[in-house]
């Protein structure tokens, strides 16, 4: 860990103009930063503490649906009333992740922004284009077992962790977003997150300055919510693959079929097509067959994680075979 | 004494006090769940300085300058240590001299080659990191890293018979290669030393296993005297194996302390810890199994390639129950050691059968489908009536007893598996079994009991205690030997002052200095019988009193009354064959879209000598079956193939069993005592739970998905691949 300074404004505007300068990082949860910060993959000058912001409510919105302060942990998210009844993907996926020690400090914004857990990110003595740019990808030809399939770059293969955003994703939610003045703006979680191109240090779309204050989940929809994580243990491991799933059905049809994916790219995994092509089907091996050649046409496997794409594809099916009582 | 014959006679049997193999609490217990334990970096020190290691970024090489001045020039950094007498590897257990020094040297990816010292912990951290070498790095094309393509040298031959006839004339065979992935010992607590020179004698707090070999391999390191070094280890927050020997940490504060004559503490990070103490080797391994008709086995062979850095002696020993578990007068077992550059391969929680016998245990279960013989049965007509090649008899051995008393216990239906018999939803549900075995070790040992006064015992060695229950059962031995409540024998261990002990390590601590302790109780009652005028036999001591009434401190003449015990293992090693037995039941879920394997339930059944106190015991076969689940389902080290460091190293991403893993385990502790074993006539307990439990898990996916999969750990990925189409 390098000396840093360290700051606890009172306001969203100080902190936002605190965090608009180079080196500043904010500081929520913890629980990612502070070990990255160790391990000198972080290295700030000075430290924005915004847990004294009050941003850790959660409330109904005017149109029935729900907003998710910050600062609220994934424990109290995961544990809301509402969350449980009308969001249960989102219940589901926040308690597939990390600890319960974790969840209680973990926060909605530090959630979204945490960082991949690539082994080659993690080691400064290895190279890495999303922590050192221009210094190669360790991992393309290296062990890669837990890293992308669907929309990689010749510089990152780097995934996603986390479980909260890719049901997020699946509910179609929007990231509230303030900056310095009064430049707020909303972004929909599904753009939230980056490809990694050929600037893979970006993880997202915030700019300096801008801080999360916030994700609203729309009002809640019709249908089965599942979220299927497919791990080597059964807690406190990221996802080899996992599927977020909102699926409706009305007389033998699918009539809703929202879905995202974790563990297999850089971003929680949205594919409009999946959608277009489900509603409206008897469900079906067939059909689940179809879609998941649709969400991997363009699938590349970096040897370690080959196993990702048939993986994937037997994920979705049981998935879609568990939301819509089909018996494959 | 010198155990040259079975002890058939144990005085322990004739005791009255009646707390030996009771289920006693551990007695730090409360101590460590409080947090008033002190672990090795936990002492307060008055003006401590703190170093930390500085490791290589490339696999082999040679450190040509390190620039000291731009790291002593940051805030509170104090010295730059880069000594040659540091250490560049961890010692082997029981290696009794030091490691490989000289760390400019440079022989695998993340080698420690310096020591940054600083006021704060923060400001070493930092500086370390900011600490500029320059070096001269072997191309990686030059360096062997893949064991498969490696330079190999034979560790281990044993060959009788034609094993390649025996497998042409079989009825039924098995020729199957079976991996094993290299595997940490992820204790919790990391590698520390906190080291104090007072200008003569240098005193160090580190987390040890093996206290009577550490001394001299950190004097041989420092070429100081063992006369001028203390070493205390009181509390070790989990050893399994990495830390029999001295590792770089506890070198390289002494070093410091000495050079700074200031207290040094040197913490090793996790990552530190994953990356330079010890690995487990991966392994493959071809089995070769064959049998007549009935199912008796006519040819075993059993060969295993591991992998170490050149120079190292420890070889993973695979086949070290091969050698006897099983008949098969046509042998092979071959071990061959691949020399390449990743870090030091040495002990994990029982090297050899850790690895050797899960994989002999799913060829027997491959062997059992072939031949259309139950499993269970399989095992029971392979038990040989003397050693397969030497003929030598065997010891106490428990294992057709573990095999029926297992099977009943957990239900096993007799008869060849039928894979996809059950399916719950998208699960399917299967059992299997394996054997156990381990063999028995023992060692020297040394203890002092002292009878005092006010009607307390107390118990010294320099003996650790890793948290197996050490302080524990060793009180309840004296206890039940000279007659007094647990509660008043104080036990101290870790501290070299100590008469030396044999260390923790290779499950023989228990027996050894348990022995060591048996033998100086027995001097002791020998002198109480004197003074009381009864004969040794008449001696009946409880309660602190004697049969009349008389009690045990009016004998002690106002004074203590001190007996050094001191076991060696003599001869009887010769005579037999002595090993742990037992065996596993497993019932595990396997997700048939997804490859997910879960244990839903898991019974062992384990013979290993007396029972010196049935909780401590449980909980070391609880733990050793937790390992299995690890070995079978997730644990893996991961190496790049290009410059070999390490990738997975910390407790994130080496998977080691989380709760949700680990479903009840039922252990079931068949009533044993082996003459031959031990003059207390146990055996060790440490290891036994993870020496095929591996195996019955793997055989368990199979009867429930069909999935033969070859390789551990059966991760999603290997599950699918092996699953046959439905």
């Amino acid at each position: 860990m390098r000396p840093f300074q360290y700051a606890r404004p009172e306001s969203l505007e100080q902190a936002s103009q605190l965090t608009g300068n180079a080196d500043t990082m904010a500081l929520a949860g913890g629980t990612n930063l502070i070990d990255l910060m160790k391990l000198q993959v972080e290295t700030p000058q000075e430290l924005i503490d915004i847990n004294r912001l009050t941003m850790g409510e959660i409330a109904d919105t005017d149109d029935g649906g729900l907003r998710i302060g910050a600062l609220a942990t994934n424990t109290a998210t995961a544990a809301h009333d509402r969350v449980r009844q009308d969001y249960e993907v989102l219940a589901r996926a926040i308690l597939a992740g990390a600890t319960q020690q974790l969840r209680n400090k973990a926060t909605t914004g530090g959630n979204l922004c945490q960082r991949t857990r690539c082994y080659y990110f993690t080691n400064i003595d290895q190279p890495c284009n999303k922590r050192d740019p221009g210094s190669g990808c360790g991992a393309i030809e290296g062990i890669a077992r837990l890293h992308g399939v669907l929309g990689t770059s010749p510089h990152c293969i780097a995934t996603y962790p986390g479980d909260m955003a890719v049901a997020m994703a699946a509910l179609d939610a929007t990231v509230e977003i303030a900056g310095t003045g009064d430049r707020a703006r909303s972004v929909p979680v599904r753009d939230f997150h980056r490809l990694p191109g050929d600037t893979p240090e970006k993880d997202n779309v915030l700019e300096p300055g801008e801080i999360i204050t916030g994700v609203i989940l729309p009002a809640p929809v019709s249908g089965r919510q599942i979220y299927r994580k497919v791990r080597e243990r059964s807690s406190y491991a990221f996802a080899l693959v996992s599927v977020a799933a909102i699926v409706d059905m009305d007389e033998g049809r699918i009539a809703r079929a929202d879905l995202a994916f974790g563990g297999l790219a850089h971003k929680p995994w949205h594919d409009p097509r999946l959608s277009e092509l489900l509603v409206g089907e008897e469900p079906s091996a067939a059909v689940f067959d179809r879609a998941a050649d649709l969400l991997l046409e363009d699938a590349q496997g970096y040897g370690e994680n080959d196993f990702k794409i048939p993986l994937a594809r037997r994920a979705l099916a049981a998935t879609l075979a568990d939301a819509t009582g089909v018996e494959l | 004494m010198e155990q040259d014959k079975p002890a058939r006679d144990c005085d322990l049997d004739g005791m009255k006090q009646g707390v030996l193999g009771k289920p006693l609490s551990r007695s730090e217990g409360l101590a460590k769940v409080t947090g008033t334990a002190p672990y090795a970096a936990e002492y307060h020190v008055d003006n401590c300085l703190e170093g930390v290691l500085v490791t290589a970024p490339f696999t082999r090489g040679t450190i040509t300058g390190i620039d000291k001045d731009a790291c002593l020039a940051m805030d509170g950094v104090v010295a730059v240590i880069d000594d040659s007498r540091m250490t560049a590897r961890p010692a082997q257990g029981t290696a009794d001299e030091a490691p490989v020094q000289q760390p400019q040297q440079v022989c695998y990816w993340g080698q420690p080659i310096a020591l940054v010292v600083a006021e704060t912990f923060e400001q070493a951290r930092d500086a370390a990191k900011h600490l500029k070498i320059t070096f001269e790095a072997d191309e990686l094309d030059e360096i062997p890293l893949d064991p498969q393509e490696a330079e190999t040298e034979n560790n281990q031959s044993t060959r009788q018979g034609d094993l390649a006839q025996a497998m042409n004339d079989a009825s039924h065979s098995v020729d199957g290669r079976i991996t094993t992935a290299g595997h940490a010992s992820a204790a919790m607590e990391p590698h520390a030393a906190i080291a104090q020179w007072d200008g003569s004698t240098l005193t160090v707090h580190a987390s040890l296993q093996m206290l009577n070999y550490n001394i001299s391999e950190l004097a041989d390191s420092l070429d100081m005297e063992e006369e001028n070094i203390r070493l205390v280890s009181r509390y070790v927050g989990g050893g399994f194996g990495s830390k029999l020997g001295i590792s770089e940490e506890t070198v390289a504060a002494s070093i410091a302390a000495i050079a700074l004559e200031r207290p040094v503490r040197v913490v090793m990070s996790r990552q530190q810890v994953f990356q330079c103490i010890m690995r487990r080797s991966e392994t493959t391994q071809r089995l070769r199994l064959a049998t007549d008709d009935k199912g008796d086995l006519t040819g075993f062979g059993h060969q295993a390639l591991v992998s170490n850095l050149p120079g190292e002696e420890f070889a993973e020993p695979v086949l070290q129950s091969s050698d006897f578990l099983y008949a098969g007068e046509n042998r092979v077992l071959e071990l061959d050691v691949a020399r390449i550059h990743q870090m030091t391969a040495g002990s994990v929680r029982a090297p050899g059968e850790a690895v050797g016998m899960p994989a002999l245990e799913v060829a027997m279960d491959m062997l059992a489908q072939e031949s259309g013989v139950d499993p269970v049965e399989l095992r029971l007509r392979n038990i040989p009536e003397s050693h397969p090649v030497e003929g030598t008899p065997y010891s106490s051995r428990k294992l057709a007893e573990c095999l029926k008393q297992g099977a009943e216990a957990f239900g096993w239906e007799a008869g060849p598996r039928k894979p996809r018999h059950t399916r719950d939803g998208e699960w399917w549900i299967g059992t299997g079994m394996a054997s156990a075995a381990r063999v028995h070790n023992i060692s020297e040992a040394k203890a002092r009991v002292t009878l005092k006064p006010d009607g307390t015992a107390m118990v010294e060695t320099d003996m650790t205690d890793i948290g197996t229950g050490t302080y524990t059962i060793l009180g309840q031995i004296a206890a039940e030997m000279l007659g007094l409540p647990r509660e008043k024998v104080l036990v101290e261990l870790g501290d070299t002052q100590f008469p030396r002990g044999s260390g923790s390590g290779g499950s023989w601590g228990a027996s050894s200095v348990g022995s060591a302790v048996y033998v100086a109780c027995t001097g002791l009652r020998k002198t109480l019988g004197e003074r009381a005028g009864v004969s040794e036999d008449e001696l009946r001591l409880k309660d602190g009193k004697l049969a009349d009434g008389t009690s045990v401190t009016d004998l002690l003449n106002g004074g203590d009354l001190s007996e050094e015990g001191h076991y060696e293992p003599g001869d009887i090693d010769d005579d037999f064959v002595a090993a742990g037995y037992g065996a596993y039941f497993a019932q595990v879920r396997v997700n048939r879209f997804t490859g997910e394997t879960r244990v839903e339930r898991m019974t062992g059944a384990f013979g290993f000598g007396r029972v010196l106190n049935e909780k401590t015991a449980r909980s070391q076969c609880q733990g050793g079956m937790v390992w299995s689940i690890g070995a079978a389902l997730t644990e893996a080290l991961h190496f790049d193939p290009r410059d070999g460091h390490l990738v997975n190293c910390d407790l994130a991403e080496y998977h080691v069993p989380v709760n949700r893993d680990v479903p009840d385990l039922e252990v079931i502790m068949v009533e044993e005592r082996d003459p031959a074993a031990s003059p207390i006539q146990a055996k060790g307990i440490g290891e036994l739970g993870m020496c095929g439990g591996a195996a019955a898990i793997a055989n368990a996916i199979f009867d429930a998905s069909g999935a033969r999969v070859m390789d551990f750990p059966m991760t999603p990925d290997r599950v699918l691949a092996a699953m046959p189409a439905s």
